[in-house]
């Protein structure tokens, strides 16, 4: 059997979401390509042949793919899948926007957001919100989907070294053309990969007040996250957002501040390790699923919960 | 300009859904059910569209059995101006779902096709994807902005790293995400005149479609349960805990 990866990168570097990708197609079980579709991404390339269990990367370089723009990319995805019997990317923004559109070409089903390998056929996916596991079996003659990072463990990044075979395809849609992109740029760890999360909710009252989890985040090295309240609000931009809608995450630490614990967000969080619940309302359905559950006024004890760290 | 919207028939979004004893299914039974919020806000796009006269009609669609109806008939509430129901008792997979679409959008003619970017039952978040590449359209998913200049739509998409804007020529097939609108409630003369607007029913087979399920549930386990741990006391108490006990900070 034969896998084909598409690798998550932003031009420079390879995500390491894509080494949890390389995880679930080892778990699959079969030769694997990586496919690095992008501009001026031959350093992704390199970065990609080193990663484990990865056979060989094929470099598709040229402006037509330098925004992962779905109508592109998945004629080129197209074009590769006669070898392969799975196609798989991360369940990322950019994976669930460009897999279905080729499972489509292929005439095929897909499915997202896989979080169990069972066998080349049968899956694990959540549904509902994640109050329920469902294992699927899928009957189709070519399997497309998008995995879950957080519940796979990554192969290693290095000690390989896969061939690079450029390709040269270039798939350029008329109808769709890039304009401009607002990327966060912060200096702290990627909220999905991150070892701890400290999340702010629409208890927190305003922007300026995450600065108080900001400040605390930095002193543990953790990545910043938030309630869908908080964005809505406007209180932090859209990519903090966790949950059902949002983004999955699963660090050793999850520290919940002002959040009330709304299923949807659940959904994105409680396959933490250890959760951390500040609260002031005792009844909070957070405190269902925190392992420590502080009852107090998140103004009082965040600041002395940074100052004892 | 015509607009297409699929709208689908879920389980209210408050609802907790358990796991049947057997483990075969969620247990549906008197659940209330409601619109997918995702889809709500598409029909919201689509009326606001028409309030500043940039689109002349809205079409609403959804594939299932009888029931669904209602969700069309709010759709119809909410500033629909007709619907189109597509019979199926099975429960299709995302490929016929978008099959069905593809065929509507073929005999309809819209120039935009606003979908939901998930379904909270399944948590899918591909069906627009695929109907558009079965109609070889652009796409833009997640979107939180959507703007109409003549035939180019610009539109600006939640994507993981923050936000992406794309011009796309229409025909074009949107998915909405949670801040594209607010949307309106249905007032109740609406819900009158609702019923009086134009519900279609055609089956698969009337639009040359076969509806399949590729995709079998072999079963459904709950989520590993948490349970709740304990209360501390104090930050200290906090503090001690997560460095002695769970070990999670230095
Ligand atoms: C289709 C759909 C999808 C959704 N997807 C998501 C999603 O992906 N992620 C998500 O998070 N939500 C999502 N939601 C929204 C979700 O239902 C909740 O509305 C949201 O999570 C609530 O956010 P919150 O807990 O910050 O706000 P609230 O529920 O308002 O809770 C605020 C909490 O802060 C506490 N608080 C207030 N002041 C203080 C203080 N001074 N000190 C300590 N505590 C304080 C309060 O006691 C309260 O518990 C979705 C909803 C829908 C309909
Ligand atoms: N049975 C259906 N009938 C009409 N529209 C649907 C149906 N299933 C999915 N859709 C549309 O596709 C969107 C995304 O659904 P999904 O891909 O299932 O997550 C929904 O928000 C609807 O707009």
């Amino acid at each position: 059997m034969s896998i084909l990866i598409l690798a998550e990168h932003d031009n420079q570097t390879l995500k390491p979401v894509t080494l949890n990708v390389l995880a679930a197609a080892g778990e699959i079980g079969g030769d694997i390509t990586l496919l690095v579709a992008g501009h001026g991404c031959q350093a992704v390339a390199e970065q990609a042949a080193q990663a484990a269990g990865v056979s060989r990367v094929l470099l598709a370089d040229a402006p037509a793919y330098a925004h992962q723009l779905a109508e592109n990319v998945s004629k080129l995805l197209l074009n590769l899948a006669d070898d392969y019997e799975h196609i798989l990317a991360a369940a990322t923004t950019t994976g669930k926007n460009i897999l279905p559109r080729v499972a489509a070409l292929l005439g095929v089903n897909t499915l997202t957001d896989v979080l169990g390998v069972e066998s080349p056929k049968r899956f694990k996916r959540a549904i509902y919100a994640g109050n329920a596991i469902a294992t699927v079996e899928i009957d189709e003659p070519k399997v497309v989907m998008t995995i879950r990072g957080t519940a796979f463990d990554p192969v290693a990044a290095t000690g390989h070294n896969a061939s690079i075979t450029q390709l040269d395809q270039v798939y350029e849609s008329d109808d769709v053309s890039f304009r401009h992109e607002a990327l966060a740029a912060s200096d702290r760890p990627e909220l999905t990969a991150a070892r701890i999360v400290v999340s702010g909710g629409r208890g927190l009252g305003n922007g300026e007040n995450f600065d108080l989890l900001y400040q605390m985040a930095d002193k543990l090295g953790a990545a910043v996250g938030a309630s869908r309240a908080a964005v809505d609000a406007g209180y932090v931009p859209n990519d903090m957002q966790v949950g059902q809608t949002g983004k999955m995450v699963a660090p050793e630490l999850y520290i919940a501040v002002g959040i009330s614990g709304a299923i949807q967000h659940l959904a994105g969080m409680k396959d933490s390790k250890v959760i951390v619940a500040i609260n002031k309302d005792e009844e909070a359905p957070i405190f269902q699923v925190a392992d420590y559950g502080l009852v107090a006024d998140l103004f009082d004890a965040v600041p002395e919960l940074q100052a004892s760290l | 300009m015509k607009i297409l919207v699929a709208v689908k028939r879920v389980i209210d979004y408050n609802v907790k859904v358990r796991v049947k004893a057997d483990r075969t299914d969620v247990d549906l039974a008197n659940v209330k059910m409601a619109l997918n919020p995702f889809c709500e806000i598409a029909v919201e796009e689509a009326v606001r569209l028409k309030e500043q006269g940039v689109a002349s009609e809205i079409l609403v669609v959804s594939i299932g059995s009888k029931p669904c109806e209602e969700q069309l008939r709010t759709a119809l509430a909410l500033g629909a101006d007709r619907a189109l129901r597509v019979d199926t008792d099975v429960l299709p997979d995302a490929l016929s779902v978008a099959r069905v679409l593809a065929k509507v959008a073929e005999t309809e003619q819209p120039d935009l096709i606003l979908l939901g970017k998930q379904s909270i039952d399944s948590d899918n978040n591909q069906t627009g994807q695929m109907l558009a590449a079965l109609l070889d359209r652009p796409q833009a998913t997640f979107a939180s902005e959507v703007k109409i200049d003549g035939d180019q739509l610009q539109v600006t998409r939640e994507v993981d790293g923050g936000l992406q804007t794309l011009n796309l020529k229409m025909p074009a097939v949107v998915t909405t995400d949670l801040r594209l609108n607010e949307p309106r409630y249905a007032s109740l003369p609406n819900i009158m005149k609702a019923k009086k607007k134009p519900l279609e029913v055609k089956t698969p087979a009337d639009l040359g479609v076969s509806i399949s399920s590729q995709i079998k549930l072999i079963s459904v386990e709950p989520p590993a349960e948490r349970s709740a741990g304990i209360k501390v006391g104090s930050v200290a108490e906090l503090v001690e805990k997560l460095r002695n006990e769970a070990k999670v900070i230095a």
